[in-house]
């Protein structure tokens, strides 16, 4: 049977992306198009996700070139899990900026760059094929810069700068290291690659090469070099921040996930210990940075750069509890930020400034809007019921399990350092005195809630369901630390 | 001041014509030997930009009434369409096929999928290469 329908993860997006690009100026044709891709590249991930359950991972071979020779895609649990994640996420933040923005954002292929970033994210999270990676990062990273530049003021321009320029170096060390890991291996398929690595033995180049990789997905991942992260977080309209904040750390994470599980696993006492390293040195920046600033934008930025540390303390430390730990954070932490962004956004739309000290007494005249941010603190900070703490406590326990009890200490301070930071923003502005009378106050569009409402649900509904979750996640934990079955489904007959 | 480039327009004219043609080259013998859509759709680029250059970009606009965004688009949905149509016939996507036709004037003729996806490839290459010449151009006012 062919598996066609793997493809129509990416290409759908770039399809309805393209045919928006003709309907320019009419913004419904935008909106409709947009938000109905969304939903079933949804669906349709779902369904994926429940038949890799009965079926085993499944893959693509495009044009018929069987692996190692051709370009394929592969969907096993992980990366469905993430696919699911970022098109439900990406569709509620569609659905925010359809309400919020104005008319002028819509007719500035605002809604085809969303649709082509989704398709680079998406096809990052299901190729199997190192360059095609590479090609579906850069697919990303277009969109992002043209995402956040959209509007063209000063501030974004100025961080825009930033931002392309350290991605383009990254990228040139990214194929560096793919021209590298070619010429000493001599191929490029992900399954292909983790045989032809086992059957020579990691040696000295082999980890330096992987150092490589590392470096490169650190940048993207925002890993211990996320000294542009928060400036650049923070600048574009509330919309972009949540889809960046959701998305883009996220491909870097997955991208180490799968290359530091499949390809180079053999010399784990260099590179775990390594990453370990610098997600404990991210985690104390990160947790440094969220309580520095006043500025309620990047305080959220750097909340993104304490996940992103506490997810790879779950790869460092490598049991199976951790790794299923470090799924379910990821997909709270793709859904709790971009509930985090969008709340913000609304927050500085209401006030018209970003200080804590210029804000106080919100929750008198918006109390939803209040609680809303209430309930995210409780989830970023792994308070139960809520999403984050399955993850916390699976990554606390596979610590424990392994004796890596420093990584346990500074993740677990970290979450403090999350409360912290949120409980000053929270306490600032939304308690307190209320600044501006009833009549006074603007109105809040009842619909900007809308998105927040059902991502609110969605992290209760993941912290209660977690047990419904758990069959995929555990398989995706399987494939990650039993490399094998990947490479038997890549590299075995079609089925 | 206005430049005397009466002998710059008049090379352009003619040389134009040879870098069209030379691209077209390009882009249909791409399939066996050096060359191919990128390649060619870069060349047919460089006559558009010799024409911005030698005329203006109102003359050659009003000439050639193409929106060069739109065109670029436009490449993209044909490549994928082309890699999408082997999905409907049971094929995996990206599948190519051939034949072989005996065509009037150039005997028998190998005719394959994949130039259509070359044209898309060559559309696009042309058209986005065209828009970041004229983007720069404009600057801002």
């Amino acid at each position: 049977m062919m598996n066609n329908i793997l493809v129509f993860l990416m290409v759908l997006p770039i399809l309805a992306g393209i045919i928006l690009i003709f309907f320019r100026t009419n913004r419904r044709v935008q909106i409709v198009g947009s938000l109905g891709t969304m939903a079933a590249v949804a669906i349709i991930s779902i369904y994926l996700l429940n038949k890799i359950q009965n079926t085993g991972i499944l893959r693509l071979d495009f044009g018929g070139w069987e692996p190692p020779f051709g370009i394929l895609f592969v969907a096993d649990s992980f990366s469905m899990l993430l696919v699911v994640t970022t098109s439900i996420v990406s569709l509620i933040c569609l659905l925010y900026a359809v309400i919020a923005a104005g008319k002028q954002m819509s007719t500035l292929y605002f809604h085809p760059s969303v649709l082509f970033l989704n398709a680079g994210v998406i096809g990052s999270f299901m190729t199997g094929d190192m360059f095609n990676l590479f090609v579906c990062f850069e697919v990303m990273l277009l969109s992002s810069y043209v995402l956040l530049t959209l509007g063209g003021s000063k501030r974004q321009v100025r961080e825009a700068i930033k931002y392309v320029s350290i991605n383009i170096v990254s990228s040139w060390f990214f194929l560096v290291a793919l021209a590298y890991l070619y010429g000493s291996v001599g191929t490029l398929n992900m399954a292909h690659l983790a045989e032809r690595v086992a059957e020579e033995g990691q040696g000295p180049l082999l980890t330096t090469v992987s150092i490589l990789f590392l470096l490169v997905f650190s940048l993207k991942a925002g890993l211990l070099l996320y000294f542009w992260l928060p400036g650049s977080y923070s600048t574009p309209p509330a919309v972009t921040s949540a889809l960046f904040g959701a998305l883009l750390t996220k491909v870097g994470i997955y991208a180490l996930f799968r290359v530091f599980s499949l390809i180079f696993p053999h010399q784990p006492e260099l590179t775990l210990s390594l990453i370990g390293f610098m997600a404990a040195i991210t985690l104390i920046g990160g947790s440094l940075g969220a309580v520095s600033t006043n500025d309620i934008r990047k305080i959220a930025a750097y909340n993104v750069v304490i996940a992103v540390g506490f997810i790879l303390v779950g790869l460092a430390v490598s049991t199976p509890s951790a790794i299923e730990g470090s799924i379910y954070y990821l997909i709270h932490d793709m859904v709790v930020k971009a509930l985090l962004f969008l709340i913000i956004g609304a927050m500085i739309s209401l006030t018209g400034t970003a200080q804590i000290g210029k804000m106080s007494g919100l929750m008198k005249n918006y109390p939803l809007l209040g609680w809303s941010f209430f309930i995210a603190m409780l989830s970023l900070a792994g308070v139960p019921p809520f999403s984050g703490f399955i993850g916390k406590v699976l990554i606390s326990e596979g610590a424990i399990e392994n004796g890596h009890l420093f990584l346990l200490a500074v993740s677990l301070l970290s979450s403090l350092f999350v409360l912290y930071s949120l409980l000053r923003i929270f306490k600032n502005c939304f308690w307190g005195e209320t600044i501006i009378s009833k009549d006074e106050q603007l109105p809040l569009h009842k619909g900007i809630l809308v998105p927040c409402v059902i991502l609110v649900l969605l992290t209760a509904g993941i912290g209660l369901g977690g047990e419904g979750l758990s069959v995929y996640v555990a398989d995706a934990a399987n494939t990650l630390l039993n490399p094998q079955i990947y490479i038997d489904a890549v590299l075995g007959e079609q089925q | 001041m206005k430049i005397n480039d009466v002998i710059l327009k008049t090379v352009a004219k003619a040389v134009v014509l040879v870098i069209i043609t030379f691209g077209i080259y390009l882009f249909f013998s791409g399939h066996n030997t050096p060359g191919g859509g990128f390649i060619g759709g870069l060349v047919l680029a460089s006559a558009f930009v010799l024409l911005f250059l030698s005329y203006d970009v109102e003359t050659v606009s009003e000439g050639v009434p193409i929106s060069f965004k739109k065109l670029s688009a436009f490449g993209v949905l044909l490549s994928l369409s082309s890699a999408l149509a082997p999905v409907f016939f049971g094929k995996p996507f990206l599948s190519q096929s051939f034949g072989y036709f005996d065509l009037p004037l150039f005997g028998k003729t190998e005719l394959a999928t994949v130039t259509v996806f070359e044209a898309g490839i060559a559309l696009t290459v042309v058209g986005v290469v065209v828009n970041i010449i004229l983007s720069i151009s404009e600057g801002t006012k």
